[in-house]
Order: C-alpha cells, then sequence, then structure tokens
C-alpha cells in the first residue's frame, strides 16, 4: 500500500491506457513527444490527456478474455452436446441455455434467430465481468505490477467505455429491428406522432416537435440507463471493496465478507437486469405498439 | 471516466462474440435439448401404448380362458354323457345276456322236467303194474293191459 488512502484509491481505479499523445506533450517522467504517437500512459493525467484515442488495455483484455472463456466452455459443452444422456457441463450449460431461453419466450413472442443467443452472451459475459470484482482488490493489480504494469483494473464492468460499448450495440440492434418491422415511416412515426395525437392535420404537425422530444429522450435514455445502471453497480461495489482494503489487513474479513456474499447476489442480478432489458427493448422495437 | 475507443473496441467483440454464439453454441445445444424432450415424449408414448396394449392383452387372456372353461365343460358334459350312453348300453347288454341265459336255463329246465317226467311216467306204469298185481295177486299181462296203461300214463 503506497502512499495515501486517495492515491491508493486513485491508483486502483486508473485504467491501464494505450493511447495518442500530440507532438511537444510533456510527459510524466519530463520528457517531451518530439512527434505525436502511441503509447503507454505512465499517470491518470497523461491518460485523460490522450482524449479519445486510447484503449484501456485491461478492460478490453480483461473483457475479451472472459468473452472467449465463456465461449469456449460452451463450445465445448456443444460439441459434445448429446440428446442422451447429459454431463456435468453440460448440464449445467443447458441449465443456462434453458434459463435464458425461457426468459426469452416469456417476454419476446415475435420470430428471431438473434434475441436468445444474445441474451445469453450478454448473460454469462457480464455474469463473468462482474464475477472478477470477487477476486481480492490488490491481489491481481499486484501481481502486475511484480510483472512491470503500473495500472490494472481488472473488472471491465466498472469501466463505463465497456457498458457503453455493449449497450450502444443493443441501441444499435433496437434501431435495426424497428426499422427493419416497422420500416423508415413506421420507425419515424412511432418517434413523431405518439404519445400526443390530433385528428387535425395543423395540430398533429405542430405536435411534432414534442413528441420527437418526448420519444427521443426515452429511446436515448434506453442505451445510457443500461450502460449506466451496469457500470454504476459495479463500480460502487468496487469502490467499496477498495475501502475495505484501507482498513488494517486483520480487521478486513469482517465487512469484505459480508460485503462479498451481498455483492454475489449483485453481480447476478445485473447481469440478469441487462439481460433483461435487451429483450424488453428488442421485443418492443418489434412491436407495433401504436 | 475518459470516454475512449475501449467502448468500440468492446462492440466490436461483444459483436463477434455474439455472432459465435449464435452460430457454434446455441444451435447444437438446442437441437440436443429438444431432441432429448422429443425422445421424453416418445417414451411416455411408448409406456401409454404398452399400459393399454398390456390391457388388452389381458382383456384377450381372460376371454380365452373363459372360452376354454366352456369348451372344457362342454367335453365333461359330453363324456358324462357318453359314459352314461356306454353304461345304459352295458346295462341293456347285461340284461339282454341275462334274460338269454334265464331263457336258457328256463328251457333246460324244462327239459329235464320233461324228461323226468317222461321217466316217471315210464316207472310208474310199471309201479302201477306191480301194484295191481299185488291187489289181485295176479300177473298182469302188460301186453293185453297195454293200452289201459298207456291211457293211464297219458293221464298222469
Amino acid at each position: 500500500m503506497a502512499g495515501s488512502a486517495s492515491e491508493y484509491i486513485q491508483h486502483h481505479l486508473q485504467n491501464l491506457t494505450y493511447g495518442k499523445l500530440p507532438a511537444g506533450y510533456e510527459r510524466a517522467d519530463g520528457s517531451v513527444m518530439s512527434e505525436a504517437g502511441w503509447t503507454m500512459a505512465h499517470n491518470a493525467r497523461e491518460a485523460s490527456d490522450m482524449g479519445f484515442w486510447a484503449v484501456h488495455v485491461d478492460s478490453l483484455g480483461w473483457a475479451v478474455g472472459l468473452g472467449a472463456l465463456f465461449l469456449i466452455l460452451f463450445r465445448m459443452a456443444a460439441k459434445r452436446a448429446t440428446s442422451g444422456q447429459p454431463g456435468g457441463l453440460q448440464n449445467f450449460v443447458e441449465i443456462l441455455i434453458e434459463f435464458v431461453d425461457t426468459s426469452v419466450k416469456e417476454t419476446f413472442h415475435g420470430r428471431n434467430k438473434v434475441i436468445a443467443p444474445l441474451s445469453l452472451t450478454i448473460f454469462c459475459w457480464v455474469f463473468l465481468m462482474n464475477l472478477m470484482d470477487l477476486v481480492p482488490v490488490d491481489f491481481l493489480p499486484q501481481l502486475f505490477h511484480m510483472m512491470g504494469l503500473e495500472y490494472m483494473k481488472v473488472v471491465p464492468t466498472t469501466d463505463v467505455n465497456v457498458t457503453l460499448g455493449m449497450s450502444l450495440s443493443v441501441f444499435f440492434l433496437i434501431i435495426y429491428y424497428s426499422i427493419k418491422v416497422k420500416g423508415v415511416g413506421g420507425f419515424v412515426g412511432e418517434l413523431t406522432l405518439h404519445p400526443f395525437s390530433s385528428d387535425n392535420f395543423f395540430l398533429k404537425v405542430l405536435l411534432v416537435p414534442v413528441n420527437l422530444l418526448l420519444e427521443g429522450v426515452s429511446l436515448l435514455a434506453k442505451p445510457i440507463s443500461l450502460a449506466l445502471r451496469l457500470f454504476g453497480n459495479l463500480y460502487a461495489g468496487e469502490l467499496i471493496f477498495i475501502l475495505i482494503a484501507l482498513l488494517p489487513f486483520w480487521a478486513q474479513w469482517a465487512l469484505s465478507v459480508p460485503w462479498a456474499i451481498f455483492h454475489i447476489l449483485i453481480i447476478t442480478l445485473q447481469a440478469f437486469i441487462f439481460m433483461m432489458l435487451t429483450i424488453v427493448y428488442l421485443s418492443m422495437a418489434h412491436e407495433d405498439s401504436h | 471516466m475518459n470516454i475512449n475507443l475501449t467502448m468500440i473496441g468492446q462492440a466490436i467483440a461483444f459483436f463477434i462474440f455474439v455472432v459465435f454464439c449464435m452460430k457454434y453454441v446455441w444451435p447444437p445445444i438446442m437441437a440436443a435439448l429438444q431432441e432429448r424432450q422429443k425422445k421424453i415424449a416418445d417414451g411416455l408414448a411408448a409406456s401409454d401404448r404398452a399400459a393399454r396394449d398390456l390391457e388388452l392383452a389381458q382383456e384377450k387372456s381372460a376371454k380365452e380362458l373363459r372360452e376354454a372353461k366352456q369348451q372344457a365343460a362342454g367335453l365333461i358334459e359330453q363324456a358324462n354323457k357318453r359314459a352314461a350312453q356306454i353304461v345304459e348300453a352295458s346295462k341293456d347288454d347285461a340284461r339282454k345276456e341275462g334274460q338269454k341265459l334265464i331263457e336258457q336255463a328256463k328251457a333246460e329246465i324244462e327239459q329235464e322236467r320233461n324228461q323226468a317226467r317222461d321217466a316217471l311216467r315210464a316207472e310208474i306204469a310199471a309201479i302201477a303194474v306191480a301194484g295191481a298185481e299185488k291187489i289181485l295177486e295176479t300177473s298182469v299181462d302188460a301186453n293185453k293191459h297195454s293200452e289201459m296203461l298207456d291211457k293211464l300214463a297219458a293221464e298222469l
């Protein structure tokens, strides 16, 4: 534990960032970039100065690794899937698949081959990413520190980029299916002619901006709330773990164990909520609600 | 809290994972699940069918048992009738045989009696003659009185 408490916390909340710095930029060690180039950020200021052209290597690495773990596990089960007596892995996978399939069928009544596998991917992937929160907060960062990496944030869902990346993908799917099912006219009509409508043509035109504002906000709120709900829950959870880690080592268990047990619920619940809301939004996109 | 390329990287990874899941994970497992469901449904149907078959077989066997019992009863009745007939016939035969034997015996008796009577008759004539001789103290010429003696003998 180096430095003061706030340094410790900030260090834990800093992503390992690889990005582009402009020419003439003064680095943390005092050197000056002779020309613009891609480099690893050495502190939080450098990372934030990289702006949009930067990648959180740790978030993305853990996210892709965990996603690959999920797919490898499920692909193994799928390859060996038998209609006879299932083995342990197949049983486990089948329980998850049936659970997701039931959730999808209860909410979504159309025909769509994408939604069920999409929901399964979201649920398992988000669950695994959340699960990293239960790894003791100093364990992996310390390990990577010894390997020479300054920063290491191991819970991808505490990175708003990760949750936004997923929720914006869902948002594009919502728009894609809205247009596919209702046509461009139908989709635009849904945004502009409701909830306020009139038989008078003039009044109808007058109400278009009001409707567009209301519907536009509610449409945009979907991906934002989806991303921020997951991010907020996990970020807060991670922060509390970090705060608990500031206590003397012999007292930490008294708080971290109850919080970890409670967090098991949050981890599962947030993964489930992300999946369920995705299904609900996509099923709304498929329906002519008005 | 920097919004940066990570978001796009995550979206790309998300897209690839979903496509992989859709192509290589979901269909085989779902197919296995559905096949197992079908197997179980088939198994249940088969067990239903087997139960129905068993019931039918039981019914059939009961019916056959009943028929066999009836047949056996018929056979026994027939056999009884036949036995009665045989007994009756043998009784008849026995009766006839007995009758015949009795008649034979009677005939023999009759014959014996006739013979005895004839013998007696002959002897009685001689006794009568002897008696008469004693009474008359003279001999009776048998030849002379043979006519009378024969008459006497015939009266016996």
